[in-house]
């Protein structure tokens, strides 16, 4: 563009010097309209030029694809798979189904308005939240040493264990923080663990992959935040465990045969709720012997120690009823 | 003029606390834990269970692949459990406990002090023997010596270097081998030059070690050349040895292989005269134990699977103003999480750092002053490698060559900010690395 700038200025003046040539002395009046002239006539004649060359080289987009950026949030996190929201827009419309597509931070309300655009229909998924699975807070896990490292999670769980006898704990240097984009993790000082803001939390995925223990879990949001999740990853056998963190989930499968609805597993001597068939009916909690099992944004209870052996069914059967 | 490679290097106090000291045997320990997996490549299987009987020397564990190295009992006693248990990469890794009775060994070990210098025995079978001992590499990268041996059909090995350089300030003992066991390291050398195909090998010496360097001259025979280098560390890396004594330069991303040589420890050397000439496998190692409030720095000959806590114990006991426990020397080595790990075939030595020498000094900004490009030997730029690792811009960081990083910790040392550089540049060459392999896929 530059250079047919030049061009053009190159020829203008050459034109306008011409008609001074003709007659010097008084204003020309012939050699403005050469030059004008002349400038319209190369105006013309790049834009034919362009126009052509516009229609050689044309790239046909479809146009949906920036209707559906356009319903994108924008955060361009990644947290679909794809590299930013315009990818994701590209991804959707060149697939033409959106069965095994998902945008985390806008959920179904975007992927319903994406399907309306492309005129598919879009697999609904529950809303997700990142969870922490550690409750090893600095009184619950006594410290064995003390690194002094780079202040790192990565680089630190390359090194060593960490600077507790817990090795799959928190190691508390706050990567997850560093990797969220929306300010939904940050280290509580008193613990030294991570915490997740509910509301702002999209459910990107960033801190799961940026905890070198894996502690992060993408788990089912239930309604009020409510959430019970096995806050341990420790597959150690029981006494080791336990002699790491009080808090340490020993395997003792105690949950496990109090859950009435098979949401929990134990392996290699650690529990797990699978947050998709979990009830939140809360009985696996009272159940833990280590409380290594966190129920989280939940009314407090009323059970009396006299009627323990009733109150929970009812309890479960009431916070069943409210979902 | 001594030779000593070009580009780069530090000299760090040398703190050589333990050279003055021969090499003393450590006391049998009560019990071993001997990890599966010492060296790089696949851990070994193991090949007893509990409650079986071992002698010393016995076969335990079979290599599981061919980058892999058999272990072997280093003490006689029952099994008495398999199972994981801190090492010093500082994870739980596979292992099996050995409660000691008595000192009983394989029958065909010769355990006499004699030395055998003559041997009649070709390549392949000297190949198959250290194979069988479970030989690594014994300067602290432990790759397994068979491996390392057989070259790639379409290379051709020219020269053998022996590296009894140890750079690494405190670290002695293969300063004492080369001294007391000069002459069998040298049929070590002529093992492993046979095994080679080459007829020409170097030893590369520092100079602070003059003694050491009379004494391998003594004993070198024809086709050895004792080479004394200048004082410079890391010179005991491979590509920084290899120029320095030869002035060939390895390619970035070669192996030296593609120079036309190999590199081996004189510690290796002498496990090979001992696996070959006296059918030795490799159950024990020389450990220097050292520090500067340490009683007795001292050079230990001790049984692999030993703990550390002992050793210490008998260096005079662990000081109480200790801040840190290294397991190598204090370059290149790892801090420790406790002493209760066991010396593996890759420990040099274990370092007691006080307190107020191993606390790191307050990091300050990077002011681009450039220390760290001097020092790097490798021509890298670690303030920028340690700045993209920060940022985590992979690709750029593997532009940048970050996988030519030899680990050395020169940077770090010489950083006026104290900036912890080689901890983010070995982040990033985790990461690039595994990038790299998940492309290959």
């Amino acid at each position: 563009m530059k250079r047919l700038t030049a061009l053009i200025l190159t020829f203008g003046t050459c034109a306008s010097l011409y008609a001074q040539d003709g007659d010097a002395k008084s204003f020309n009046i012939d050699g403005f309209i050469y030059t004008v002239a002349a400038l319209s006539a190369i105006g013309v004649l790049c834009a034919v030029i362009l126009y052509f060359v516009a229609q050689k080289f044309k790239v046909y987009e479809d146009p949906r694809i920036d209707a559906v950026e356009g319903v994108l949030p924008g955060a361009n996190c990644g947290g679909c798979g794809c590299a930013g929201c315009r990818a994701f827009a590209e991804t959707c419309v060149k697939k033409g189904d959106l069965s095994t597509l998902q945008c985390p931070v806008g959920g179904n309300a975007v992927m319903s308005q994406i399907a309306d655009i492309l005129g598919v229909k879009a697999a609904t998924a529950s809303p997700r939240v990142a969870v922490v699975r550690c409750n090893g807070s600095c009184t619950a896990r006594p410290r064995t040493n003390r690194y002094d490292g780079a202040a790192s999670c990565a680089i630190e769980a390359a090194l060593y264990g960490g600077d507790t006898a817990c090795q799959y704990g928190c190691l508390g240097h706050g990567d997850c923080v560093t990797a969220c984009l929306f300010n939904a993790i940050s280290i509580n000082p008193d613990t030294g663990l991570p915490e997740v803001d509910d509301d702002a939390c999209t459910a990107c995925g960033a801190c799961v992959k940026a905890c070198p223990k894996r502690l992060i879990e993408l788990r089912k949001k239930a309604p009020k935040n409510r959430k019970i999740y096995v806050a341990c990853r420790n597959s150690d056998k029981g006494a080791t465990a336990r002699k790491a963190c009080n808090v340490a989930c020993i395997g003792c499968s105690k949950c496990l045969k109090a859950c009435p609805h098979e949401a929990i597993t134990v392996e290699n001597f650690l529990a797990y709720i699978d947050s998709d068939k979990c009830k939140l009916c809360r009985k696996c909690v009272t159940e833990c012997s280590t409380n290594s099992i966190r129920e989280l944004n939940f009314p407090p209870r009323k059970v009396a120690v006299s009627d323990a052996a009733t109150t929970p069914e009812k309890t479960a059967e009431t916070v069943t009823d409210t979902i | 003029m001594l030779k000593t490679f070009t580009k780069g290097g530090v000299h760090p106090p040398e703190n050589k606390l333990s050279a003055a000291r021969a090499i003393e045997t450590a006391a049998l320990p009560t019990s071993v834990f001997i990890p599966l997996g010492q060296h790089i490549g696949a851990p070994a299987t193991p090949t007893v269970k509990k409650g079986d009987r071992v002698k010393v020397g016995s076969k335990i564990g079979q290599p599981a692949g061919f980058v892999s190295a058999g272990i072997h009992s280093s003490v006689s006693g029952v099994v008495s459990k398999l199972d994981a248990a801190p090492d010093s990469s500082g994870y739980p890794k596979p292992g099996i406990f050995i409660d000691v009775e008595g000192d009983e060994w394989e029958e065909d070990i010769d355990r006499t002090d004699t030395l055998i210098s003559d041997f009649n025995i070709d390549g392949p079978a000297i190949i198959a023997k250290i194979s069988n001992a479970g030989i690594v590499g014994m300067g602290g990268a432990t790759f397994p010596t068979h491996v390392k041996l057989a070259p790639p059909p379409n290379s051709k090995a020219e020269i053998l270097l022996i590296n009894g350089v140890e750079c690494e300030p405190y670290l002695t003992a293969d300063h004492r081998l080369m001294l007391e066991k000069s002459r069998e390291t040298v049929v070590g050398i002529r093992l492993l030059m046979c095994a080679l195909g080459v007829t020409k090998a170097a030893v590369g010496i520092e100079n602070n070690k003059p003694d050491a360097i009379a004494a391998m001259r003594k004993a070198a025979t024809d086709g050895i050349e004792i080479v004394p280098l200048k004082v410079k560390y890391p010179q005991g890396g491979e590509k920084q040895l290899i120029k320095a004594v030869t002035g060939r330069e390895v390619p970035s991303g070669a192996l030296p292989i593609a120079v036309g040589a190999v590199v081996s420890n004189v510690g290796t050397a002498f496990a090979v005269y001992e696996a070959v000439q006296k059918n030795k496998p490799l159950i024990e190692r020389i450990v220097t134990v050292t520090g500067k409030s340490l009683a007795q720095p001292s050079n230990f000959r001790t049984r692999i699977g030993t703990p550390l806590s002992a050793l210490i114990v008998a260096a005079g006991g662990m000081p109480s103003n200790t801040g840190k426990i290294v397991c190598g020397g204090p370059m290149m080595g790892r801090a420790i999480a406790s002493a209760e790990m066991p010396v593996t075939k890759g420990t040099s030595g274990i370092l007691l750092l006080d307190a107020d020498e191993s606390t790191r000094p307050q990091t300050l900004n990077c002011i681009r002053c450039a220390r760290c490009v001097e020092a790097c030997p490798m021509s890298l730029e670690p303030y920028l490698l340690t700045a993209v690792s920060e940022k985590q811009l992979w690709e750029r960081a593997e532009n940048e060559n970050i996988m030519d990083c030899i680990e050395c910790g020169s940077c770090s040392f010489t950083c006026p900010a104290a900036r912890p550089l080689l901890d983010y540049i070995r982040l990033g060459k985790a990461t690039v690395g595994s990038i790299i392999r998940n492309r290959k896929k």
